[in-house]
């Protein structure tokens, strides 16, 4: 039976070299790959671009990255909440590629469905056009995007089983699905990991054909980012 | 005038019964606040999630449920989750009723600029240029004038672009306007207490008075 177990982070990004395309799930700090990231910190593998919606924040997520100047590039689309990465690009020392986030998405998709490029309508008229194949269907202009290529895809999922299989919770899902289709190499971590036939089939939301590398993190710190609440009346 | 909650209650009513919506961050945020009784809405929020609930009760946030903005949230009775790419189907499908987004400029054929100032901002579009292609139906939730009192409703533009005519109604502190097809801000609504003058000299682009034009309700 095909066992996709790996021991630790460590070794399951030991093959990760200097100048690695890389794609990371999830959204603000919601579903990243905590042992993934702190695991390529301890490595110091330099040089990386990171596919990932957002950058994490100044000292959490792929914040942490750029703080010890291991990213080269970033493609995202909302870099927001982390100043570091603000003076870093604005000074030139990263180089970042802001697409919008439908795109983003998208992109990380056709990659998992092998369809090397797909038209849309977003970013028509603006700087994300420039250089871009515009085509004209029934009264409309969209650009033509290319499917992402990356070397490695980490995910983080919150169950996942031996054979590779995934499921997400909650809006932890984010891109994790999509990027696990997408990697050339899939690395998941996973919450709880259990035997293969511990899960139900149909509950299975990547299936373990996409993943490579399977762990179970340690310990997630499953950070907030804007804890928002209201009192009980 | 209107505060940052005038303009979310004003746009409140444009919401109809059984909408599905997509609200920015900011200003169209507080919209959620205002709908009216009686009226049914579903929100969706752009990272996967489908029936957005209040903020939770405190001790009972769940770091794996949250909307775009980063905020936790909770669920309704009826929310669902997907991955973005669903998300972003349901958006280019237009599957999405009414979307509301803040913007920094917008000129008189309707363009929207939200995303980048130059050499100074960079936060980046997020959702917002998806949005802004596919919506049916945008309005705009932003403040008319800058602090240095320069109007934002402008001829053209001047930053860098998030979409092109896309934008149909915008509420301001001052007035409620819709975009002429042919060019211009056609005011609908004054706010309370705002005068045609003060509105003329808030109003770079063209700007349309169709008669009399009333002052606002919001209650």
């Amino acid at each position: 039976m095909i066992n996709k177990v790996v021991k630790n982070a460590d070794e399951a990004i030991h093959d990760i070299q200097d100048g690695a395309v890389l794609m990371l799930g999830g959204f603000g700090l919601c579903g990243i790959p905590e042992n993934l990231i702190a695991a390529l910190l301890k490595k110091g593998v330099k040089n990386l671009t990171c596919i990932s919606n957002n950058a994490g924040v100044d000292d959490f997520g792929i914040g942490l990255l750029l703080k010890t100047r291991q990213v080269k590039k970033m493609i995202s689309s909302y870099v927001g909440e982390n100043d570091e990465f603000e003076r870093q690009l604005l000074s030139g020392e990263l180089e970042v590629e802001l697409i919008p986030q439908g795109t983003l998405a998208t992109r990380c998709m056709m990659a998992g469905y092998g369809i090397p490029f797909f038209p849309t309508p977003a970013g028509v008229g603006t700087e994300v056009a420039q250089g871009k194949q515009i085509v004209h269907h029934r009264g409309k202009d969209y650009l033509i995007e290319e499917a992402f290529e990356s070397d490695f895809a980490l995910v983080k999922a919150w169950k996942g089983d031996t054979a590779g299989n995934l499921i997400y919770r909650s809006t932890a899902r984010n891109f994790n699905p999509l990027m696990a289709m997408a990697g050339k190499i899939t690395i998941a971590e996973v919450e709880i990991l259990v035997e293969a036939g511990e899960l139900d089939p149909d509950q299975i939301h990547t299936p373990g054909i996409f993943v490579h590398r399977i762990f179970q993190g340690e310990k997630y710190e499953k950070r907030i980012e804007q804890r928002t609440v209201r009192k009980k009346s | 005038m209107l505060d940052k909650n005038g303009i979310a209650k004003r746009i409140a009513k444009e919401v109809k019964d059984g909408y599905y919506v997509n609200l920015g961050i900011g200003i169209p945020t507080l919209v959620a606040n205002y709908i009216p009784q009686g009226i049914q809405v579903v929100l969706q929020s752009e990272n996967g999630l489908l029936g957005m609930g209040p903020f939770p009760y405190e001790g009972e946030e769940d770091p794996d449920l949250i909307n775009a903005g980063k905020q936790t949230v909770t669920y309704l009775k009826g929310s669902a989750v997907f991955d973005s790419a669903m998300s972003f189907g349901m958006i280019r499908a237009q599957k999405i009723d009414l979307t509301i987004l803040g913007a920094m400029e917008v000129s008189e054929n309707g363009d929207i600029a939200n995303w980048k100032i130059p050499g100074k901002m960079v936060k980046g579009m997020g959702g917002a240029m998806d949005l802004v292609a596919s919506a049916k139906n945008i309005i705009v939730a932003m403040q008319q004038v800058n602090k240095a009192g320069e109007s934002k409703l402008l001829p053209k533009c001047t930053l860098p672009i998030t979409g092109l005519r896309c934008v149909k109604k915008i509420v301001t502190e001052l007035g409620v306007y819709d975009i002429h097809h042919e060019g211009g801000f056609i005011l609908r609504e004054r706010a309370p207490g705002v005068s045609i003058e003060l509105i003329e000299k808030s109003t770079a682009g063209t700007l349309i008075i169709p008669g009399d034009v009333p002052e606002m309700i919001l209650d």
